[in-house]
């Protein structure tokens, strides 16, 4: 074994991987006088005991080598001294670089308008898009490995700016932390507890404090999510630092006086919207005698369902030209009709027309509730709609039957199993 | 939204005078360990590693072309170095003041370390008492270095990892214009910056420890990455901290909220009179450090 010039140990082959020669001399010419191949250790073993006193050729004898010490042959992978490409990451570019590379980008842009004969001056995107097509076309289908000339901003990928000044120095007091906004951001967090926490004393002192002061109102709003804050932050944070961020919030919120910081914490706070504003209600219309009716469609399975919901009525229910009773036998589907009218407590105030097609009965009695729940909306307060949405009257029900399997006797039912 | 990103100035790093000044400054490293040190027990590791930390650190700037007037810049660099105490920093604290701050107490007998032993006046009930008149010499020659490197523009990282007083010192290191980190430390931050970072980082040139214990009770990482990146090291030890790797240890408390913020003040009040001594200076030369 021996120590070539970068420091690499050397196994018996005589170059070394990074390609610098072997420096020692006599070594070398000793061990070209036997005929060395990268092969043969046997030869240079011996060799090497001869030349056991390395003496003044050794570059570096970090072990004092005895000559009685059996030498091992060490073998080392040479794709140990490859250069790891992977571990480098996403390639980085100067920022000298991306000027020279826009300046060609303007340069270049003035000889192709000059090559299309059109004026360099008034040369848009679309024009050098235009050219590019014309000048080099490609039958390649895949639209982005066709030629393509476009601003230097579009195709390398973003990075941050340099975050110091000339002399070096960055401009953020937490640079060196790593994540400087999310920790300038905990540092003002708990600036601002301390802040409440001396005004708190400064109340007992005067004898002021009261634990009854003006809360925030956190009702209708949640916390903002990890990827808003990341977003808003510019840079990633884990899992454990936005607990820890919301933690600290909650402190805040904790304490007494919080409303003094009101509306820093309403920044990290996002509106809820009422969900039953989504809900488009259907159109109260009025017949010749002054009675209001209102038609809506529900759907379930594959049933159709269509309702007419009549105001000032005595609760008599027609389907499909026959009476509720006679088309739904069964005591369950005729409850699910019920239900809806039921729920807001008009049982006796309508009269329903329906029609029905489709499926079967409990999915046409389905089709049918979520009709009526829909035709209702217009004849019931804000309020009443949302705890409608809650009971999950207006959610239409999104199962349907689920297909059979190749292998497989139906959708889950699989066939005999035998052991063998 | 109040935007916590930092959106930043495209900068190019420039070669100007002042690169020129903190070049010159570096090869002076003889002058350098003369003037610092002082009194009578010097610390053998001490100038020895001064002058390889400002041989070894590496600034890859080129010299740039000579300033109008090289001997007046060499002559603010060269001459607080001349002097023992250029600064007066000795009238900053006196042997009271660090005793009615309770700097001199330590911990408990079973949590002593072996290598503080020399910087111990002795135990009480158990309690070891820290050698007030070797704090005040270790603690001046921290100061005196700390502001000898705030004069030449060198960057000052606060480290502490102790959560009751982490706020105060992020504070201070806002106040003084440095830079604080008493959060976790990743693990190449100094060793592998280029990566963590960007490529043209540079590193900080004097690191401030005001706990060298982590929250596990282990000498802090910064301390061993530090002294691997020739990086000197001004470190308050308690009696449970090992002094080995930190180049000015200060002996004295740092559990207790009194001693921390006098810590904070003094190296606060240093720095300060450092920068703006040195921002006098180039007034009265009329040289301006930035172009």
């Amino acid at each position: 074994m021996w120590i070539c010039e970068c420091g690499i140990l050397q196994d018996v082959s005589l170059q070394c991987a990074k390609g610098c020669d072997v420096v020692f001399a006599s070594c070398l010419s000793a061990c070209r006088r036997a005929n060395m191949a990268a092969s043969g250790c046997r030869g240079v073993r011996s060799i090497l005991w001869k030349y056991g006193s390395y003496g003044n050729n050794l570059f570096v004898s970090r072990s004092k080598m005895v000559p009685q010490l059996p030498l091992r042959q060490i073998y080392v992978a040479s794709s140990l001294w490859k250069k790891n490409l992977a571990a480098a990451g996403p390639q980085k570019f100067t920022q000298e670089f991306i000027d020279k590379q826009v300046e060609e980008f303007e340069v270049g842009k003035r000889h192709l308008a000059n090559m299309m004969g059109e004026d360099p001056e008034t040369f848009t995107q679309e024009d050098i898009d235009r050219s590019i097509a014309y000048l080099f076309p490609s039958g390649l289908f895949e639209k982005r490995a066709r030629p393509v000339m476009k601003h230097p901003e579009e195709i390398f990928p973003k990075q941050t700016a340099i975050q110091w000044d000339a002399e070096g120095r960055p401009f953020h007091f937490l640079f060196y932390t790593g994540k400087q906004s999310y920790y300038s951001l905990l540092h003002d967090v708990y600036e601002k507890i301390l802040a409440i926490e001396r005004h708190q004393d400064k109340m007992r002192n005067k004898g002021l404090f009261t634990s009854d002061t003006k809360q925030i109102l956190l009702t209708g709003s949640r916390w903002l999510l990890k990827e808003e804050i990341e977003e808003n932050l510019v840079e990633n944070i884990s899992v454990q630092d936005y607990m820890r961020l919301i933690q600290l919030m909650e402190l805040l919120l904790s304490m007494p006086y919080c409303s003094l910081e009101e509306e820093f914490i309403l920044k990290f706070r996002k509106q809820l919207e009422v969900q039953s504003s989504k809900y488009e209600i259907p159109a109260l219309q009025y017949d010749p005698q002054g009675v209001a009716f209102s038609v809506a469609d529900g759907r379930r399975k594959s049933a159709k369902a269509s309702i007419t919901l009549r105001d000032s009525g005595s609760g008599n229910i027609t389907i499909n030209g026959r009476n509720y009773l006679h088309y739904f036998p069964v005591l369950q589907n005729r409850e699910q009709l019920m239900f809806p009218l039921l729920f807001v407590g008009m049982m006796g105030r309508f009269d329903i027309e329906g029609s029905v097609e489709g499926s079967g009965h409990s999915a046409q009695a389905g089709a049918l509730r979520l009709a009526i729940s829909r035709a209702l909306l217009s004849f019931v307060s804000e309020g009443e709609v949302e705890k409608m949405r809650q009971a999950g009257l207006l959610t239409a029900d999104p199962r349907i039957r689920e297909r059979k399997k190749p292998g497989q006797e139906g959708a889950r039912k699989k066939f005999t199993w035998k052991k063998r | 939204m109040q935007c916590y990103g930092f959106i930043g100035l495209k900068h190019t790093i420039t070669h100007n005078a002042a690169l020129f000044l903190t070049l010159s400054g570096r090869s002076s490293k003889g002058n350098m360990a003369a003037g610092v040190l002082t009194g009578v027990r010097q610390v053998l590791r001490g100038p020895r590693l001064v002058s390889a930390v400002f041989s070894c650190h590496g600034q890859t700037f080129s010299s740039a072309a000579a300033a109008p007037d090289t001997a007046a810049a060499e002559k603010i660099l060269n001459f607080p170095l001349t002097q023992p105490d250029y600064f007066r920093l000795s009238e900053l604290f006196t042997l009271k003041d660090l005793f009615e701050a309770r700097v001199h107490l330590g911990h408990k007998k079973g949590c002593r370390h072996r290598l503080m032993e020399p910087y111990l006046f002795g135990s009480r009930l158990d309690t070891d008492i820290i050698d007030l008149e070797q704090t005040a010499e270790h603690l001046q020659r921290a100061l005196n270095f700390t502001a000898h490197v705030a004069y030449r523009g060198g960057i000052i990282l606060f480290v502490s990892r102790r959560r009751q007083f982490g706020h105060l010192i992020e504070t201070t290191a806002r106040e003084c214009g440095e830079y604080a980190h008493t959060r976790y430390w990743k693990g190449g931050l100094l060793t592998n910056a280029s990566i963590q970072y960007s490529p043209g980082v540079r590193l900080p040139d004097l690191i401030l420890f005001f706990s060298t214990l982590n929250n596990v009770f282990q000498q802090h990482v910064g301390i061993r990455d530090a002294a691997k990146m020739n990086i000197p090291t001004v470190g308050i030890v308690d009696s449970n901290c090992n002094p080995s790797l930190i180049t000015y240890p200060v002996p004295g408390n740092d559990d207790t909220p009194v001693a921390m913020e006098m810590y904070c003040r003094l190296f606060k009040m240093t720095i300060n009179r450092a920068k703006d001594k040195r921002r006098q200076m180039e007034l009265l030369k009329g040289i301006s450090a930035s172009v």
